[in-house]
């Protein structure tokens, strides 16, 4: 009888402990469910259109898009960027380089699409787009290059960003983002500053909303994050948002990207 | 035209597992735009499978279902090789149905 009572008691500490799954523990489970069933699919199979489809005024495709790999390479482009580009001059990441694309060969205004809010129009399809481009490199580590003075001086922009306070509330994105085992609400946050690990962070966008159904890219993820801190939009493509891309994507060196991947 | 579904069906030992991923904004017509007007409801009411032409599973939805819907099921017997169809129809009338190979 006693040894019955022990086992139980056991038993009982046992399912305790079991049932105390970590938050992360429940979305890798989430995610392992649905893997199958990524909604991002949708849009990458959309964007795979759009990106061979011919459209805009001067009705081409976007096949001949230079993503960093030579015109029309889009495997390996994404664990890639941002990086330099020669003909722009500048340090572009994935969504400032499909505008210089959309405008340069298929004639849409750049600073137009650039002003749209997100999910509409045009907009909508950079989700779609950068949802199939992505994809293209699931599975490949980060290795964004740094040879370039103008990416050193991106990623040395980024760094200040990141740590630079401000707003009614004095805060930095390393307010949330700079330490380890952070979490906002039931939500545990990456810490940027490093290499957060394979599919976390950095190399985990874009990604599906469940909770919304939306497809957010990393410009959409970090103009979020300056509204959450109650900064101003910084806008679509801009250089701060870039250099952020630049530093969080020199940090994330050698972790593995999933996306497009799933986020509640 | 509504966007193609991605449909993976896969064998194992006497069950089938159909995988089916829709594209549909299943809209339930409780929610407001911005300027405070009704969006109207748009969602998948009928979903229809098929292995090999024999309908093996009807399913009537309503508006409670998700934005982009995932569906799995399982159908006793089916081989390698075999057609899964798959169909649905909505509020609106439209209509969409794919194909694809049991592997």
């Amino acid at each position: 009888m006693k040894r019955l009572l022990i086992t139980s008691i056991l038993m009982a500490a046992a399912a305790g402990v079991s049932a105390q799954k970590t938050t992360a523990e429940g979305i890798a489970e989430y995610r392992r469910m649905i893997a199958d069933g990524n909604p991002a699919e949708l849009f990458e199979a959309k964007g795979e259109e759009l990106w061979k489809q011919k459209r805009g005024p001067k009705n081409a495709s976007l096949e001949q898009c230079d993503l960093g790999q030579g015109p029309g390479k889009v495997k390996g482009a994404f664990v890639q960027l941002p990086r330099f580009f020669a003909d722009t001059g500048k340090v572009q990441d994935l969504e400032s380089r499909l505008l210089t694309c959309m405008q340069t060969l298929q004639g849409f205004d750049a600073a137009a699409i650039a002003k749209t809010p997100f999910g509409r129009d045009e907009q909508k399809n950079i989700e779609s787009l950068v949802a199939y481009i992505s994809g293209e490199s699931r599975g490949m580590r980060f290795s964004l290059p740094q040879g370039h003075s103008e990416e050193k001086t991106m990623y040395e922009v980024g760094k200040r960003a990141f740590f630079y306070r401000g707003g009614p509330y004095d805060f930095s994105c390393a307010s949330c983002h700079g330490e380890d085992g952070k979490r906002i609400r039931l939500q545990d946050l990456p810490n940027l500053t490093g290499n957060p690990g394979d599919g976390v962070g950095f190399a985990a966008w874009p990604a599906y909303r469940v909770g919304n159904g939306q497809l957010w890219g990393m410009q959409r993820r970090l103009n979020d994050c300056f509204r959450q801190q109650r900064f101003p939009y910084p806008g679509y493509a801009s250089e701060v948002t870039i250099a952020l891309g630049v530093y969080m994507g020199v940090n994330a060196k050698g972790a593995e990207s999933i996306a497009p991947g799933l986020k509640r | 035209m509504a966007d193609p579904m991605r449909i993976r069906a896969q064998a194992a030992g006497d069950k089938t597992t159909v995988r089916v991923l829709m594209g549909h904004e299943m809209e339930t017509g409780q929610r407001k735009d911005s300027s405070g007007k009704l969006i109207p409801a748009w969602y998948i009411q009928q979903v229809t499978a098929q292995l090999n032409g024999k309908t093996v599973m009807t399913a009537q939805w309503g508006p409670a279902v998700s934005k982009n819907p995932f569906l799995q099921f399982v159908v006793k017997g089916g081989k390698a090789g075999d057609k899964v169809t798959v169909m649905w129809e909505d509020n609106k009338g439209d209509k969409r149905s794919d194909d694809a190979t049991v592997s």
